[in-house]
């Protein structure tokens, strides 16, 4: 049956959530925006210790369980579509330096072995503050993945693989790779001419040697994120440390690697436009509340010729900002139902990025100097949007996905 | 519980209308478009389907199931999805059934609400929209003023399916500031209806201006009597209604330009394998989907009581864009082919067009 009913137990962590963007996030969004690579510990010992979290990617679903009632793992993904959401209607930024697994965690959970998850994912909840990462785009190479450059060799004795290449924009990589006992999940080559039959993942762990941060990037928003670049030079790994059982993993046949790689976009993807779709709301309630305080009350039952300019605009926001969220939403109670949801992800994603990336920045046009303002979050949440709409498959390439799907064409029918 | 599974009943009959539409309404729209005439038995045989007959109560011939505007909106959908026209057609007696159902006096139910569940098509219809630019559903310009036992009606109102033939029309009035409707039956003193009109679009579906020069009724011919009616209301289910036609017709149009880019070459390939193309029709899919579920929830919402005010006009005004912008999307993809109006596509366009001023025509 059609239900559009939030589950109590989703509102209750909604509830919980909001607490903590209006009393934690919300205080100090301007101070690690303007102070981009500080980190912000009072939001990360909050996230760690309240498990606030719980439901959060990268922890295993036992956890979870336990964290939330077993009635919640029925719609999982829609909590975490929930959390994500009311966390970054916080911001966005502090939001994506959450402690846990995050995509590294996500690619463990989607292709990992249960000795891996326990390996791997345990540290995620116990003990101080950790961070996931995931490395997979390159200098020369972003959404064509199949192009990456980084290899991964065998040592002579079999025991160990030895990574070496550069990877960019790894979300969260300094707090993974060097500053908590982390880890990155790194995609390389075992092949390079086997194109995206060679690409497989590996856990590099926190300080292993070979791996270095070389720099974090400035960035245009998402500020409170760190988003680092990170070099491989004869970084070596236990055998075992490649993801998935080491048959499969080791098979030149076929393209399970990649295949991984984009199981996992099917579950992040809707959580990217999650969060989109937080800070949209986040600016959609400023001017709405603006609006009202100065006069200008939000009305649904004015005919067109009786609508301001800038009502007109604020029902187009809204409206924008709820399909998008009920894209989300589709996307998200598909994969709790056991659905394929590759369309529907890559839709969700693409809707989102480029709808809250034009509702942003219309708010800051409603409200002028006021939006344009550091005085105010307005035009922060402007920045802190466009990133939506570029990062886990842009706009395009998630446009890409959803054609083929829709068209039933491979990758070189509809190149 | 979060779902977006419509029930098994919901998904029985929205196939039943599909095959309805794919087998008898798909092979005639072109004609019926270009003759500005439905067939018939095409008519009797949608009405046949009995889609309104289940909110209708027992005691009056009905199923007497609970009125749901989610059933109501995915079954709109799937004859959006056929012709515009006789969807409008065949959901004009619902103009007037669902608004006494929902606010009619006892006396005013029991006269009209048994045409409804009846094997023939009944001929009730409303006229809510009016013929200038700037209409306000709210605050319609036809005045209704009170003398004596009489109320007495001025206006003009424009856009009045099956009008002509009508053994009844509602009537949408302002009362003292208030929006109120009238029950103003065949013949009444002061009740002319001009000849058809012509419109860019809805050719199959007959509409006519109809003047109110002092019409005159009788008192107890005001939807609900002394209580009256709640015309926001009625304002809501418009909405939601004419958003899932819009919905249909939009993926109907979608579909047809998603299957002749697959067909079409050019420089060598399907005209689909073109980034151009092919992300035009991505793009049109996520809207067609985002509409939909707009809709749904707007509908949700008023079967669980809430007034759906906000969400319908959210679902209103996306779904009006959304039919727009992918009936256009539709033509352009079929290039100049989309011109001509033996592919229907430009009529999907024509009558797109229609949803921003056609308030009113969607109550079901």
């Amino acid at each position: 049956m059609i239900d559009f009913e939030t589950p109590a137990t989703i509102q209750k962590q909604v509830d919980l959530i909001n607490n903590v963007a209006v009393q934690v996030m919300r205080p100090i969004s301007r101070q690690y925006d303007d102070q981009e690579h500080d980190r912000p510990w009072e939001y990360i010992n909050v996230m760690w210790k309240s498990g606030a979290n719980a439901g959060f990617r990268g922890k295993s679903p036992k956890d979870i369980d336990a964290g939330a009632g077993e009635s919640v793992m029925k719609y999982r993904y829609v909590l975490l579509m929930h959390t994500i959401e009311a966390l970054s209607w916080g911001d966005a930024g502090l939001y994506l330096s959450t402690p846990g697994g995050g995509l590294g965690g996500a690619a463990i959970e989607a292709v990992g072995t249960p000795d891996q998850k326990e390996r791997f994912l345990r540290r995620f909840t116990e003990g101080e503050p950790k961070w996931g990462a995931m490395a997979m785009t390159e200098p020369q190479a972003g959404s064509d993945t199949a192009n990456i450059r980084t290899t991964a060799k065998l040592s002579e004795d079999g025991k160990e693989w030895i990574l070496n290449g550069e990877k960019i924009f790894v979300t969260s990589g300094y707090m993974a790779g060097e500053k908590s006992p982390g880890l990155i999940v790194v995609w390389a080559t075992i092949d390079s001419s086997a194109g995206r039959a060679g690409m497989k993942s590996f856990v590099v762990e926190s300080g292993t040697p070979g791996m270095k941060v070389a720099r974090l990037e400035k960035k245009h928003g998402i500020r409170a994120s760190d988003t680092a670049a990170i070099n491989f030079t004869d970084c070596r790994i236990p055998f075992d440390n490649i993801l998935g059982s080491p048959e499969v993993q080791q098979s030149r046949e076929g393209n399970k690697g990649f295949a991984g790689a984009m199981k996992t976009f099917d579950s992040t993807r809707p959580g990217v436009a999650a969060s989109a779709i937080g800070i949209a709301r986040a600016s959609v309630d400023f001017v709405h509340e603006h609006l009202e305080k100065n006069g200008v009350p939000v009305r649904y039952d004015l005919p067109y010729h009786r609508q301001s300019a800038v009502l007109r605009d604020v029902l187009r926001m809204e409206a924008q900002l709820r399909a998008s969220w009920l894209l989300v939403l589709r996307a998200a109670w598909q994969m709790d139902a056991g659905f394929s949801n590759s369309m529907e992800a890559s839709m969700s994603k693409a809707k989102a990025g480029e709808a809250v990336t034009w509702i942003t920045q219309k708010a800051v046009e409603i409200l002028g100097p006021e939006g344009y303002s550091c005085k105010n979050l307005v035009e922060k949440w402007m920045r802190d949007a466009k990133i939506n709409d570029l990062y886990e498959g842009t706009g395009q390439i998630n446009r890409l996905i959803v054609a083929r799907r829709l068209l039933g064409y491979s990758s070189k029918e509809l190149q | 519980m979060i779902s977006f599974q419509p029930t098994q009943d919901q998904t029985l009959v929205a196939e039943t209308i599909r095959r309805f539409v794919n087998e008898r309404v798909v092979k005639v729209r072109h004609e019926a478009d270009e003759s500005h005439q439905l067939p018939e038995n095409l008519v009797q045989e949608g009405w046949s389907l009995g889609l309104l007959a289940g909110w209708i109560p027992e005691e009056f011939g009905g199923l007497g199931e609970n009125h749901s505007m989610v059933s109501a909106a995915i079954y709109a959908e799937e004859l959006g999805a056929g012709d515009l026209s006789l969807a409008l057609h065949l959901l004009a007696p619902a103009l007037a059934g669902l608004p006494i159902a929902l606010f009619g006096t006892t006396e005013q139910k029991q006269r009209w609400l048994p045409a409804l569940a009846a094997d023939a098509f009944p001929k009730l219809t409303a006229a809510w929209g009016e013929t200038h630019w700037d209409f306000d559903p709210l605050t319609p310009r036809t005045q209704a003023i009170l003398q004596g036992d009489n109320y007495v009606l001025n206006g003009q109102k424009g856009l009045v399916p099956l009008a002509e033939d009508a053994e009844l029309i509602l009537v949408y009035a302002t009362e003292k500031g208030q929006p109120q409707v009238f029950l103003v039956e065949k013949g009444a003193s002061g009740l002319n209806i001009s000849p058809r009109e012509r419109n860019m679009g809805l050719n199959a579906l007959a509409t006519y201006e109809v003047q109110l020069e002092n019409c005159t009724i009788p008192r107890s011919a005001r939807l609900g009597g002394e209580q009256g009616a709640d015309v926001k209301k009625l304002l809501t289910y418009s909405r939601v209604g004419l958003g899932a036609l819009s919905v249909g017709l939009a993926r109907t149009a979608h579909s047809y330009a998603l299957n002749y880019a697959k067909e079409r070459h050019a420089f060598g390939r399907a005209i689909a394998q073109f980034q151009s193309i092919a992300f035009m029709l991505a793009e049109m899919a996520w809207e067609v989907d985002a509409a939909r579920l707009l809709v749904l929830e707007a509908a949700w919402n008023m079967d669980q009581g809430h007034d759906g005010l906000a969400q319908s006009a959210l679902a209103k005004l996306y779904s009006d864009e959304m039919v727009l912008t992918v009936a256009d999307r539709s033509v352009q993809i079929l290039g100049g082919h989309g011109y001509i109006r033996e592919h229907p596509v430009e009529s999907y366009l024509r009558n797109a067009r229609a949803f921003v001023l056609i308030n009113g025509l969607g109550m079901i």
